[in-house]
């Protein structure tokens, strides 16, 4: 049983919610219970696989790739099925596995209009297998296979769930992104074709992650690595997004099914931080050192910007979804550091965002449903009408504006710390500057939640909802799917090591090229090319 | 709260080097926090369904908490007359003060003490021990909580005189406040969120007050903030007081940032990479941090100080925070959260001590901004009608104190001040809430007045508690406030009193903060306790959990000086009983600055009395003598006005003499106000405080909101979602013009086809020929 | 040699052909046009055939033969049903496909 886990439980966990949406198609759509019930023991399979693997884990080792599976696929461009699973990874994956079951019994009675459980059920599995997928995929055209089977269904989800403007936003969601994957596909093309072994200085023609992040750029010329890095930066930056690509975010958040913005809140903008620190940096180390302070500068105008932009809104989603403009700021800032240290905080935010943030969408989507508007104005006193979701909200609140003791202070203390000693190479001066800009981002996101708690949760409840039937406390439902998430946000608060033990070798790994230099990453890269 | 369980592991597991029974309470007073925090998750989870709605779980554990630090006060008391400096020591630049013979005036600048990983430090026994670390009198053990990289975050407990005092003082008031609430909010809405709250309120002071690490020290002040901004938000119902709550969050935050810059400045710079406290007190003590770098983080740590201790410039959340119930007020915002910034200054000593370099008699931003608020935030306490508004301007004044005392070094002064004035200020605001209970209102003019004959014990309780806080001897307040005069060193006219340098200037701020301080407790207690009741209804003496506590906290106003008598006060065999307080308080060796001690002086400590009674004075007069008087020739009109016209119809001219003496009053009072000089100016500050400071933060407030209307409608959407529409417009516009081609007719797209090929054809034959 | 002829007469067969797909409006004509096309190159292909003396050419000539069968079949199909909706055969007025 262990072998077989050891050797196909991977694959195992990116096919089993085919599987289950296969099973699915076949049954009729009135079935509508059994779809249900499939889908959700599907993806708590899924789960059960995931957390078998994570106690196989060898955490010691948690460096290098694990359970790895590498099997010839097209080899016509020696692309090549290659799957495992390292520190990186796991918290990614345990956050997708997790969410989805989650969406899926938040889903039991609240299928968003117009109906159709089965198709929408068969788009959350199908969205499962892409995110699994890309986060384990090894080789970069499966990594960008997987990449791309996430939009679909997301598409899809805004496109037919969604709110009033869905054309529009799932339109654009679509469109912007695939504008960034084909940059980011003709990056790869760029590395497949000029990346060499650094040891032998022949061309590499090859796909898989390992090597190109062994060769490092070597054999590239500088100002190419730069254009290659620039292509992945604006392919990965759009899906982050970082400023001044995130428009998409806001329209896509405001339309999408409750259902789809936590996903896309808690797992698919963390596709794009996962591909800077797994593909664009440890693979182009040189001129991700370039670029690292314009990375780090666009990272804290999106803290400020994202949260000016949260003061304006007067929708609680779209406030929400310009919150992860800034929030995602702070990963980004993290990673432009360079540093393992940097990296390390970058995950625990990117964890500690999908699980705060998720939960906030799931939230706007209750408050939604019972008072039929998130316009800002007209809540209030939900802290009288249902106690537990404004006490809810207001953990969820404080956890996001990095409340110590809870999730997202990990995530945003070291990433200003990070700033304050960047990588061997760039400038002090400047990251220490970005540094209290950052800080600066915390007070005004203590602005916009705290004013947004303020207005939706205390006071006397409007006229309009006072004696509104309609608006009850959290059921049955949204306790299960929110509970996970609740202990979650406690638990990593309390508890940072969970996260950064896991991540940390793996971080140092991936970085490895770089730090042992003593200046930074362009020493590694000329000694690579001369030698 | 699992962090707390986890340096308790760690502290536990490891073994410790001295175990004798008095300090096994040092080494656990990991315990002391947890026990608020374990009846925090009772009371929120169990407490609707107990008998008494979950207080009594609350007052058990704080009581609890009492206890031990009440014991563990006492071991640290023979843990410090157990401990002597090492003699063997090298490099030692010895400072002594020649006005004292005891050894603890000797500072120990030794070399720097790599404290790292799980193991539990312990000065005294490191020595006892033989081992190779620099003496350190605090117990010290932390566990690792977590790494980061090569970077390990500890958790753990730093246990030296100055958290054991604090430990004392957060108990003891947080207990009696926990008993006070069960009567003064008995029946409320959230009685059982509102002691749930008060504990885990304790717990994190409590926890920020034993930390061993600044990291930890954030997390601390943190929570304190946010229990402070439920607790002011209590009814939240109310807009305004959800508002006041929003205020003294963000403004919190603002000086956040501060604290955020400065603990990451003091991790890379001064401690190389470590939170610990002790690590980066002795690292910039035996000089190996950059100066530049302890500037900039004593600047930033300034301005978390200003914020949350409530300093000049960012002080207006605190007047605004009295929307929260008084007991709240009593705790939070007097006698413990609001010290944190001090406490914090205090901890970290020698970053504030180099960086501002407070040795060499600079006029720094520390000492400065202390002494404008002391006197700013007295002179505004005048112009108050709410009686918990003066307190809490009054408290302003006070922590300008002491944050003077500490910017000019005399930093067991700013301590003991610390300590005094949670008696005193604790017993001022918890008799308002008294007085207020009884007449319900806050208000001093409109509904109060002559309630000294309904409630004695209240009356007896706010004057002492007054007296103590005007300075008068021999009360608490006295004593803290004399010795931060001394500790100015400006009396060097007369003779001088030794001290860090002669800061003048800050002397004259303080002796006038201190007649302020006695002229608007003068006025407070004449408009609360004399004269004729104003109110509504009949007032009526609280009960005996109001008055107990009452009590206790009045008897600490009264006694609580004499930890602390200056050396020489008594002579002979009773020299004991000198600067106990400095003497248990003050960390030796090791972590702590070489800081140079003020000599006491009659001279001085005459001089501010005298000052003191003229401020007591001239407003007894004004309102004891004069507006009494005048109180008393129409006195039935003044507490019957507020009644209504009922003795209109007596005398037409009583009628006439009761309106031209509301508006002699009236003009009497704005004349004592305006016609002063500190009146004038006190408006002026208040005109400054709402309309220029107030105002820049609402405009900072609004601006920013504005900003971000105008960058989201003009940036965000006109321009970068500009682009994005603008691509996707023009791919329409060129599709608008290619599909004219698409005629539909198969045989156009068959003429265009073969219309192609000629013309590749002809290329290819052209191309071929060449 | 006679090749010329032959190309000059598939070459002719070929316009021919051509101009009727382009110009005619029938489409029962249309397709005539297209076997005039189809054949112009069966006629090139057995006369390059003979010329090299291979037998290749009459082997492409008749898989063309074949194909044609089957393209006037279908195509036959589709005028027939065009005819069916619309009572016309008119190609000018098919333009569902227009942009």
């Amino acid at each position: 049983m262990t072998d077989f886990l050891n050797t196909w439980g991977l694959t195992a966990i990116i096919f089993v919610p085919l599987i289950g949406a296969a099973v699915m198609m076949l049954i009729p759509e009135r079935e509508e219970e059994a779809h249900k019930q499939i889908a959700l023991l599907t993806s708590l399979v899924t789960l059960g696989l995931v957390a078998a693997l994570m106690i196989d884990f060898d955490y010691d080792d948690a460096g290098t790739l694990q359970f790895v599976q590498d099997k010839g696929w097209i080899d016509v461009i020696n692309s090549r099925y290659i799957i495992g699973l390292d520190g990186i990874s796991i918290p990614l994956l345990a956050l997708t596995v997790l969410v989805v079951p989650l969406v899926i019994i938040y889903s039991w009675h609240h299928i968003p209009n117009p109906g159709n459980a089965k198709a929408f059920l068969i788009l959350n599995l199908i969205l499962e297998t892409g995110m699994v997928g890309t986060f384990i995929a090894q080789d970069l055209i499966l990594f960008f296979l997987f990449f791309e089977v996430v939009l679909l269904p997301m598409f899809f989800m805004i496109a037919v769930w969604g709110g009033e403007d869905r054309r529009y936003a799932s339109l654009k969601f679509f469109l912007y992104t695939l504008f960034g994957s084909a940059l980011m596909l003709l990056g790869f093309l760029a590395l497949f074709f000029l990346a060499q072994d650094p040891a032998t200085g022949a061309a590499l023609h090859s796909f898989d992650m390992r090597l190109l992040t062994e060769s490092a750029g070597s054999g590239i010329v500088h100002s190419t690595q730069l254009w290659i890095f620039g292509a992945m930066f604006i392919g990965f930056g759009v899906k982050v997004p970082i400023f001044p690509f995130h428009t998409w975010l806001p329209d896509a958040h405001t339309q999408a099914p409750t259902q789809g913005s936590v996903i896309l809140a808690a797992v698919l903008l963390k596709l794009g931080t996962y591909g800077f620190l797994r593909i664009a940096i440890p693979m182009l180390p040189e001129a991700a050192t370039t670029w690292a302070p314009w990375i780090g500068l666009v990272a804290v105008i999106g803290i400020i910007y994202g949260a000016l932009g949260c003061l304006a809104q007067t929708d609680m989603k779209r406030l929400i979804a310009f919150s992860s403009v800034a929030h995602m700021g702070f990963v980004m800032l993290a990673i432009a550091t360079m540093t393992p240290f940097g990296f390390n905080a970058a995950i625990y935010g990117m964890v500690a965002h999908g699980l705060i943030t998720g939960m906030l969408f799931f939230v706007a989507g209750s408050v939604k449903e019972r008072y039929h508007t998130l316009d800002i104005s007209r809540l209030g006193g939900m802290l009288i009408q249902a106690p537990k979701l404004g006490w809810i909200l207001g953990i969820v609140s404080m956890a996001s504006l990095g409340l110590p003791g809870l999730a997202g202070f990990w995530g945003e203390f070291p990433a200003i710390l990070s700033a304050y000693s960047p990588a061997n190479g760039l400038s002090e001066v400047t990251f220490r500057t970005y540094m209290v800009i950052a800080a600066v981002g915390t007070v005004l996101a203590a602005g916009y939640l705290l004013w947004l708690y303020q207005r939706t949760a205390m006071g006397e409840p409007s006229a309009e909802f006072a004696d509104d039937p309609n608006i009850t406390d959290v059921n049955t439902q949204e306790w299960l799917a929110w509970t996970p998430l609740l202990i979650l946000i406690v638990v990593f608060g309390v508890l940072p090591g969970l996260i950064f033990d896991v991540t940390d070798p793996a971080v140092t790994q991936i970085l490895d090229n770089c730090l042992q230099q003593p200046d930074g990453c362009t020493s590694v890269v000329q000694a690579a090319v001369g030698g | 709260m699992n962090l707390l369980l986890l340096a308790a592991e760690g502290a536990t597991s490891v073994p410790l080097a001295v175990s004798d029974g008095a300090n096994w309470f040092l080494e656990h007073a990991w315990i002391v926090p947890l026990l608020p925090a374990l009846s925090f998750l009772v009371i929120l989870f169990f407490g609707k369904r107990m008998p008494r709605k979950g207080a009594e779980v609350g007052i058990a554990a704080v009581g609890l908490a009492f206890l031990f630090s009440v014991v563990a006060g006492i071991a640290w008391i023979d843990h410090r007359d157990n401990f002597t400096l090492p003699e063997e020591s090298g490099e030692h630049a010895l400072v002594i003060d020649g006005s004292s013979e005891s050894v603890d005036q000797i500072v120990l600048a030794a070399e720097e003490t790599p404290a790292e990983g799980d193991h539990a430090e312990e000065g005294a026994a490191g020595e006892a021990h033989g081992e190779a670390e620099s003496p350190t009198i605090a117990v010290h053990s932390s566990t690792t909580w977590f790494h980061n990289g090569d970077v390990a975050f500890d958790a753990g407990i730093l246990v030296d005189g100055l958290s054991v005092v604090l430990l004392f003082v957060v108990t003891l008031v947080s207990l009696l406040v926990h008993i006070y609430s069960t009567d003064y909010v008995a029946g409320d809405r959230r009685y059982t969120h509102f002691f749930a709250f008060l504990s885990l309120f304790t717990a994190s002071m409590l926890f920020f007050v034993l930390s061993d690490n600044i990291l930890q020290m954030i997390v601390g002040w943190e929570l304190v903030g946010v229990c402070s901004w439920v607790l002011i938000g209590h009814w939240w119902e109310e807009k305004p007081n959800s508002d006041a709550a929003m205020k003294a969050f963000l403004t919190n935050r603002v000086g956040d940032v501060g604290l955020l810059v400065g603990v990451i400045i003091l991790f890379w710079a001064a401690g190389h990479g470590s939170f610990d406290i002790l690590t980066i007190n002795s690292n910039i003590i035996s000089g190996g941090v950059s100066h530049t770098a302890l500037v900039v983080a004593a600047m930033s740590l300034t301005t978390a100080v200003m914020s949350k201790s409530g300093q000049f410039v960012l002080h207006t959340w605190l007047p605004d925070a009295m929307a929260g119930p008084t007991p709240v007020s009593a705790l939070i915002h007097a006698a413990t959260m609001v010290v944190a910034g001090i406490y914090m200054v205090a901890r970290l000593y020698p970053v504030f001590f180099e960086g501002m370099q407070i040795g060499g008699s600079s006029i720094n931003l520390l000492a400065t901004i202390g002494a404008i608020t002391l006197v700013f935030g007295g002179l505004l306490a005048f112009v108050q009608n709410d009686i918990k508004k003066v307190l809490a301007y009054s408290t302003i004044s006070q922590l300008g104190y002491m944050a003077m005392a500490l910017g000019v070094g005399a930093w067991t002064a700013a301590v003991f001040h610390l300590f005094t004035h949670a008696f005193f200020k604790a017993c001022l605001f918890l008799g308002a809430g008294s007085a207020s209970h009884a007449v319900h209102s806050f208000d001093m003019k409109t509904d109060m007045g002559g309630l000294r004959k309904w409630m004695p014990h209240t009356y007896r309780t706010f004057v002492v508690a007054s007296l103590a806080l005007a300075g008068v001897f021999p009360l608490a307040g006295f004593w803290s406030k004399d010795e931060i005069l001394a500790g100015t060193g400006g009396w060097g006219l007369f003779g001088g009193t030794g001290g860090n340098g002669a800061y003048t200037f800050h002397l004259v701020m303080g002796t006038v903060g201190a007649a302020l301080t006695g002229a608007y407790m003068t006025r407070v207690i004449y408009l609360t306790f004399f004269g004729e009741f104003r109110g509504h209804g009949t007032p009526h003496e609280s009960g005996r959990r109001i008055i107990v506590p009452l009590y206790i906290l009045a008897a600490f106003a009264l006694f609580a000086g004499l930890f602390n008598l200056p050396a020489g006060f008594i002579t002979g065999n009773h020299s004991s009983w000198q600067e106990r307080f400095g003497h248990y308080v003050e960390p030796v060796a090791g972590y702590f600055p070489p800081i140079s001690h003020a000599t006491p002086s009659y001279s001085l400590a005459i001089a501010s009395s005298l000052v003191a009674l003229a401020g007591i004075g001239y407003a007894y007069w004004y309102y004891f003598v004069k507006v009494d008087r005048l109180a008393r020739a129409t006195g039935e009109s003044l507490t019957e006005l507020p009644d209504g016209f009922v003795s209109k119809s007596s005398v037409a001219r009583a009628g006439h003499t009761l309106l031209v003496e509301k508006y002699y009053l009236d003009h009497l009072y704005t004349d004592v106000i305006a016609g002063t000089t500190k009146g004038a100016i006190a408006r002026g500050a208040n005109w400054v405080n709402q309309n220029v400071i107030d105002g820049t933060v609402d405009l900072a407030g609004r601006t920013s909101v504005k900003a971000g209307q105008l960058t989201y409608d003009k940036i965000d959407q006109a321009v970068v979602d500009g682009t994005v529409n603008g691509s996707g417009r023009i791919s329409d516009a060129l599709g608008g013009i290619f599909r004219r081609v698409q005629t539909g007719k198969v045989q156009q797209y068959a003429a265009l086809l073969f219309a192609g090929a000629a013309i590749l054809g002809g290329i290819l034959v052209v191309v071929l020929s060449l | 040699m006679l090749l010329n002829q032959f190309l000059l007469l598939a070459a002719l067969l070929f316009c021919i052909g051509v101009y009727g797909v382009l110009v005619r409006r029938n489409g029962m004509l249309v397709l005539m046009s297209v076997e005039l096309i189809l054949n112009s190159v069966n006629i090139n292909l057995v006369a390059f055939g003979a010329l090299t003396d291979d037998v290749g050419g009459e082997v492409f000539a008749l898989f063309t033969i074949a194909v044609a069968a089957a393209e006037v079949g279908v195509g036959l199909a589709i005028v027939l049903l065009m005819y069916r909706n619309r009572r016309s055969i008119d190609l000018s007025q098919a333009d569902l496909l227009k942009g």
